[in-house]
C-alpha cells in the first residue's frame, strides 16, 4: 500500500480503503479528466487538489486542466454564480457571447485531452459551454454543480441549461439544489481532507504563535467566520451578532477570508466590512492568501465557536472543517449547512444576527455542552464528510455512467 | 456439505428524481408515481447516508410529516411501518398511500398545510461488486464478519431481502444449504430486526452470533 493510502487508512479504517481499491479496479485504463477555472482559491480547487492525487494513488489515469479567461469572462461567470444563487443579475448579451467565445478558445487548447477522455468532469458554470464544441464525443460528460441553484434567476439558468442538458449526467450537493434536467442527477455532498494543511493536527506552539501573530487574547473567547468576502456569506450580519454579544461577554471576532482568482467582487465586500468594523480592536479582519491553509487551520483551532452565517451556501466546507476540529458551529439555516449543523447535536441553525447572538451566548455559558457538541461534530464528519466517502461516490458514479446500467449494476 | 459463499460488496449512490412535495396531498400524489427505488431509498437508504439517529421515526416520510407538517399522529403511524413486512415495494407504496388518505379523511385542514421544508424524492442506484473472497464454512464467516465493509453487510443482510425468493438474508440462505447443522444460528438470525439498528451495530450483532453458534 502507498504511504498516502496508509495515512488515510489510519483515519478511516482499512475496510473503507479496501472498498475504494475494489471500485477503482473497475475503472483501470479509463482516461478521466477534470476541468474547472482555477487551481487555487475556493472550495472546488481545494477538493480537486486533494481528490486527484488520491485517485492517482488508486492507480487511475486522472488529469486536471483549468480554463483561462479575461476579466470580462470572470465577471460574467461571477454574475452567473450569483444568479444561480438567486440574485437578479441581468448579464449583457455581449458578455454571454464573450463567455461562449472564451469557452470555444479553451476547447481549442484542450481539444486533444477532451477528445481522448473516457470520463470528463466539468466543474461549475465557467467551463460548462465546452461541451458545445464537441457534439460527437467519445466520453461520458458529467457536469458538477457546486452551487446552491435551488432558486436561480431564471434568465441566466435558461442560458446555462442549453449547455448543461447536453451532459450525460450531473452532480449536485443536495437534492434541494437540483433543477429539472433530462439526465440522471446524482447527489453528492463535498468533503474535506483530514490530512491537508487546512485540517491536519497542529502543535500547541503553532497555536500559541497564532495568538501572538494576530494580537489575540488567549484568555477571552474567540468566535470566527472563515469565508470569502462575499455578500451571501453575510459578514455584516456576523459583525451585528458580535456587537449584540459583546454587551454581555468580552468576546473577540475573527473574520478571515481568502481571495479567489475568479471572484472580482471580494475586494469591494472586504472594504465594506472594514468600515463596518470601525475601530473596534476586538474585530480582526484578515485577508489571507488563498493558500495560507495552515493559518486558517490554526485560527479555527483557537476559536471557541465557528460561525457560518451564510444567507446562501452551496455546501459550506468551512462548517465541515470546523466540526472536524471539534468546534460547535452556528450556521445560517440554508443549503448544505442544514445537512451538517444539527440543532443541539453539532451546533445551531439561525436565521438572523439576533439568533446567532443568542446561540453564541447560550453555548459560551455552557462549556460542557460546547465540548460535547464539538466531539459529536467530529465523529459525524469522520463518518460522512471525509474525502474517502466522496471518492467512493465518484468511483461509483463513474462505474454507473460508464456501464450505463439502471438501478442495479452487478459487476460480478 | 453446503455451497461456498462469495462475499460481495456494494455502494449506493443517490439520484434526484425531480419530484417533490409541499403538502400531504402532494406527498400522496408523488408516492403514487415515483419509482420503487425511491420508496426503497427513503426506507433503507438512511443506513448508508449521513444522519443522526431519530429513535422515533425510522423512515424519511415519517420524519418529514413530524417535523415539517407537524402531524404527530400520521408520523407515528408511518414510523411503525416496517418494510420487512412487505413482500414488494408496490405493496409498501399502497400501504403508505392508504395511510395518508385515511389520515387526511380525519382532518379537513391537514391536506392543505404547507410544509416547513419541501420533501424531495430521491432514488438510488446500487453497484454490486465481487470482493474475490469466497468462504466454504460458516465458521470462516464468523471470523470474517468483524472486518466486512458496511457495504457488504448492507448487500448480504438488507439488499438480499428484495432479491431472494423468501425475502431472507444471504447468510440464512447459505446456512440452510448445510441442512439442519446451523438451525440455531438461523433462528437467531431471524430474530434480528435490521430496520431499527445502524449497520455498525448490525455487523457487531452478526459477528457475535456467528462467534457463539457457528
Amino acid at each position: 500500500m502507498t504511504t498516502l493510502l496508509k495515512q488515510y487508512e489510519n483515519v478511516v479504517g482499512s475496510d473503507v480503503i479496501d472498498q475504494l481499491k475494489q471500485l477503482a479496479k473497475l475503472l483501470m485504463g479509463k482516461n478521466i479528466l477534470h476541468i474547472n477555472s482555477t487551481k487555487a482559491g475556493g472550495g472546488v480547487a481545494e477538493i480537486l487538489n486533494r481528490l486527484i492525487p488520491l485517485k492517482r494513488e488508486l492507480g487511475l489515469d486522472v488529469h486536471w486542466e483549468t480554463i483561462s479567461g479575461d476579466a470580462d469572462f470572470f465577471q460574467c461567470t461571477k454574475d452567473m454564480h450569483n444568479a444561480l444563487q438567486g440574485k437578479r443579475v441581468d448579464i449583457r448579451e455581449s458578455l454571454l457571447r464573450h463567455y461562449e467565445i472564451i469557452n470555444r478558445q479553451n476547447f481549442g487548447m484542450l481539444k486533444n485531452r477532451l477528445e481522448e477522455a473516457d470520463i470528463v468532469f466539468i466543474h461549475d458554470p465557467q467551463p460548462a459551454a465546452l461541451i458545445e464544441s464537441i457534439p460527437e464525443r467519445k466520453g461520458k460528460w458529467i457536469w458538477r454543480c457546486h452551487i446552491d441553484a435551488s432558486r436561480p434567476y431564471r434568465p441566466v439558468w435558461k442560458f446555462l441549461r442549453n449547455f448543461v442538458q447536453a451532459y450525460d449526467a450531473s452532480i449536485w450537493s443536495l437534492s434541494e439544489f437540483t433543477q429539472r434536467l433530462p439526465h440522471p442527477m446524482y447527489l453528492m455532498a463535498p468533503s474535506i481532507d483530514p490530512l491537508s494543511d487546512k485540517n491536519c493536527e497542529l502543535s500547541r506552539e503553532e497555536l500559541d504563535r497564532t495568538y501572538e501573530r494576530f494580537g489575540l487574547d488567549s484568555g477571552r473567547p474567540i468566535i470566527t467566520q472563515i469565508s470569502r468576502f462575499d455578500r451571501f456569506k453575510d459578514p455584516m450580519g456576523v459583525i451585528h451578532a458580535y456587537n449584540l454579544v459583546k454587551e454581555f461577554v468580552p468576546i473577540q471576532l475573527i473574520l478571515a477570508g481568502g481571495g479567489a482568482t475568479d471572484d472580482p467582487e471580494g475586494e469591494e465586500v472586504y472594504n465594506e466590512v472594514q468600515s463596518s468594523a470601525a475601530d473596534d480592536p476586538d474585530i480582526h479582519i484578515l485577508m489571507l492568501p488563498s493558500d495560507d491553509n495552515l493559518t486558517i487551520n490554526a485560527i479555527q483551532r483557537i476559536s471557541d465557536i465557528i460561525l457560518q452565517k451564510s444567507l446562501k451556501e452551496g455546501f459550506g466546507l468551512t462548517v465541515t472543517e470546523a466540526m472536524w476540529k471539534a468546534k460547535p458551529v452556528i450556521g445560517g439555516d440554508t443549503g448544505g449547512i442544514r445537512l451538517q449543523v444539527i440543532n443541539y447535536h453539532t451546533g445551531f441553525l439561525v436565521n438572523t444576527p439576533e439568533g446567532a447572538a443568542l446561540r453564541i451566548r447560550y453555548i459560551l455559558k455552557r462549556r460542557k455542552q460546547l465540548k460535547e457538541m464539538g466531539e459529536k461534530g467530529r465523529e459525524f464528519v469522520r463518518e460522512n464528510f471525509l474525502i474517502t466517502r466522496n471518492l467512493r461516490e465518484y468511483l461509483t458514479l463513474m462505474i454507473a455512467t460508464v456501464y450505463e446500467a439502471n438501478d442495479r449494476i452487478e459487476l460480478l | 456439505m453446503g455451497e461456498s459463499f462469495a462475499i460481495r460488496d456494494c455502494a449506493l449512490i443517490a439520484i434526484a428524481t425531480g419530484q417533490s412535495a409541499h403538502t400531504l396531498i402532494e406527498l400522496r400524489d408523488r408516492l403514487e408515481i415515483v419509482p420503487e427505488s425511491s420508496i426503497y431509498y427513503h426506507f433503507w437508504g438512511g443506513l448508508l447516508r449521513p444522519r443522526f439517529d431519530d429513535p422515533e421515526y425510522q423512515n424519511d416520510f415519517a420524519v418529514w410529516v413530524r417535523h415539517n407538517i407537524h402531524d404527530k399522529t400520521l408520523a407515528e403511524r408511518m414510523a411503525l411501518v416496517n418494510p420487512t413486512d412487505f413482500s414488494d415495494m408496490e405493496m409498501l407504496r399502497r400501504e403508505l398511500v392508504d395511510m395518508i388518505e385515511e389520515r387526511m379523511d380525519e382532518s379537513d385542514s391537514l391536506p392543505w398545510i404547507k410544509a416547513l421544508n419541501t420533501f424531495y424524492f430521491v432514488r438510488s442506484q446500487i453497484v454490486i461488486f465481487d470482493t474475490k473472497k469466497t468462504l466454504n464454512l460458516p465458521e470462516e464467516l464468523g471470523a470474517h464478519l468483524p472486518h466486512m465493509s458496511l457495504g457488504s453487510i448492507f448487500y448480504h443482510f438488507i439488499d438480499s431481502r428484495r432479491r431472494t425468493p423468501l425475502g431472507s438474508d444471504d447468510f440464512t440462505h447459505w446456512l440452510s444449504s448445510f441442512g439442519n447443522e446451523y438451525i440455531v444460528l438461523i433462528e437467531q438470525l431471524s430474530s434480528i430486526d435490521p430496520y431499527f439498528i445502524n449497520l455498525i451495530e448490525l455487523r457487531d450483532e452478526l459477528a457475535k452470533m456467528f462467534k457463539r453458534n457457528a
